[in-house]
């Protein structure tokens, strides 16, 4: 599955619901950092495309109500969710295998 | 060896030092921990010759693209050792090792911290050290900057348009920062000033409640955000046995870019040089790639050809 677009609206049905844990990347056009880390996230979502798994980025510009909900306050951040709660957090650019670590630990 | 030259560090020395070194045909990989170094959270370059006025991370972003066009590889990993091996250098990094017949350590400084109670736990938290990615998450709220430089007085100007409520705190009774500026934000009545006290204490459990200033009084302030402003620090105790440093952990290098270590090279703000800019950490990189080249040349027995022509050695 590529990499999929979480808002205010959506985040509902498409995170909280999900059936497979999501890793949400947390992201501004104004952060240096975020740009970094995107490819990093893009290329997860590309290589775990066959794994139960979503992989997303939410704006937090556009936003705002999740974004507050879950304290973002540091941007990038990422949250892993399983069963509508934060199982996994990360503040800053990640390590890309650290990352895909993570979440290969959870479909096991 | 698994590469002709391993640069690490994705800021302006590096970056440049990849164009240059792959424009050699060497097999460069660029090792870093993120891309564009400080330069990309600057978010105006005006001095950057040839260029008006850019965002750092566009103008980071085109260094990048030129560096991977001429062939470099880079991957965004953390280094965190070094070994010298026959022939050349193994690199250390979390999951693998890397090795390389010359490397150029061009990974810049690293932001200090303040070191006091509670700031590494509420780091992510509502502790930050780039005002421009965060510093728009705290729209209305209330936050204080610690420093009395340049960066720490941009840092409270920034923020005096975004938040509600803008606190500077400075140990010396007076900011170190340029004139201009200094003059810019003790004019501003949206920032309060706090001179000769210092941050001793944050306070939070989920995120930042409160600080304490710590003076010839001692003060607790509510506060939803704390931006660290002091300055930066070498983080080069890795390197420490392969090559010398000066007293505040930087590179010895000389002007050939060359350290204490025959095929180490080093470049940009990491290095014991005494202006850290854009261009001159640009300039720097491409020596520093160029003086790789000839290093291996050199150890391989090939002829070297210097720019002016006429041929030696």
């Amino acid at each position: 599955m590529a990499e999929l677009i979480f808002t205010d609206q959506n985040f509902d049905s498409e995170v909280l619901k999900s059936d497979v844990p999501v890793l949400v990347d947390f992201w501004a056009p104004w952060c240096g950092p975020c740009k970094i880390a995107s490819p990093i996230v893009e290329k997860i979502a590309e290589e775990m495309a066959d794994k139960p798994v979503k992989v997303g980025k939410m704006n937090v510009d556009e936003n705002q109500s999740t974004s507050q909900q879950y304290g973002i306050l540091s941007i990038p951040t990422f949250l892993v969710f399983k069963g509508g709660k934060v199982v996994d957090q990360i503040v800053g650019v990640p390590n890309a295998v650290a990352l895909k670590t993570k979440l290969t630990s959870l479909l096991s | 060896m698994d590469y002709d030259v391993i640069i690490v560090g994705g800021g302006p020395a590096g970056l440049s030092a990849g164009i240059y070194a792959s424009r050699r045909a060497l097999k460069t990989l660029i090792l870093t921990k993120d891309l564009g170094g400080q330069a990309a959270t600057t978010p105006e370059i005006e001095n950057y010759p040839g260029v008006d006025f850019t965002d750092g991370f566009d103008l980071m972003e085109k260094f990048r693209s030129q560096a991977e066009k001429h062939g470099a590889e880079i991957r965004a990993i953390e280094v965190e050792g070094i070994e010298k091996i026959e022939g050349g250098f193994k690199l250390k990094t979390p999951h693998d090792f890397f090795s390389a017949k010359a490397v150029i350590l061009a990974f810049g400084l690293t932001p200090r911290d303040l070191g006091v109670p509670g700031e590494e736990k509420l780091k992510g938290r509502g502790v930050s050290s780039c005002v421009t990615c965060d510093g728009p998450l705290f729209k209305d709220k209330r936050v204080i900057v610690a420093g009395g430089g340049d960066h720490a007085l941009d840092a409270a100007e920034f923020l005096a348009k975004i938040a509600a409520e803008v606190h500077i705190v400075y140990e010396r009774d007076k900011f170190r920062g340029n004139a201009v500026l200094v003059e810019k934000v003790m004019k501003d009545e949206k920032i309060i000033k706090h001179l000769g006290k210092q941050i001793s204490e944050i306070f939070g459990e989920q995120r930042v409640e409160a600080v304490t200033l710590q003076g010839s009084d001692s003060e607790k302030l509510p506060i939803d955000g704390v931006f660290v402003e002091v300055g930066y620090i070498a983080n080069t105790k890795w390197l420490k046995d392969i090559l010398s440093l000066d007293q505040r952990g930087q590179i010895i290098a000389d002007k050939y870019c060359h350290t204490s270590a025959p095929g180490l090279f080093a470049a940009g703000d990491i290095v014991d040089m005494n202006f850290k800019q854009v261009v001159i950490s640009a300039g720097e990189g491409a020596k520093a790639a160029l003086e790789a080249y000839r290093y291996i040349n050199h150890s391989e027995g090939k002829p070297i050809i210097p720019d002016w022509g006429f041929t030696k050695e």
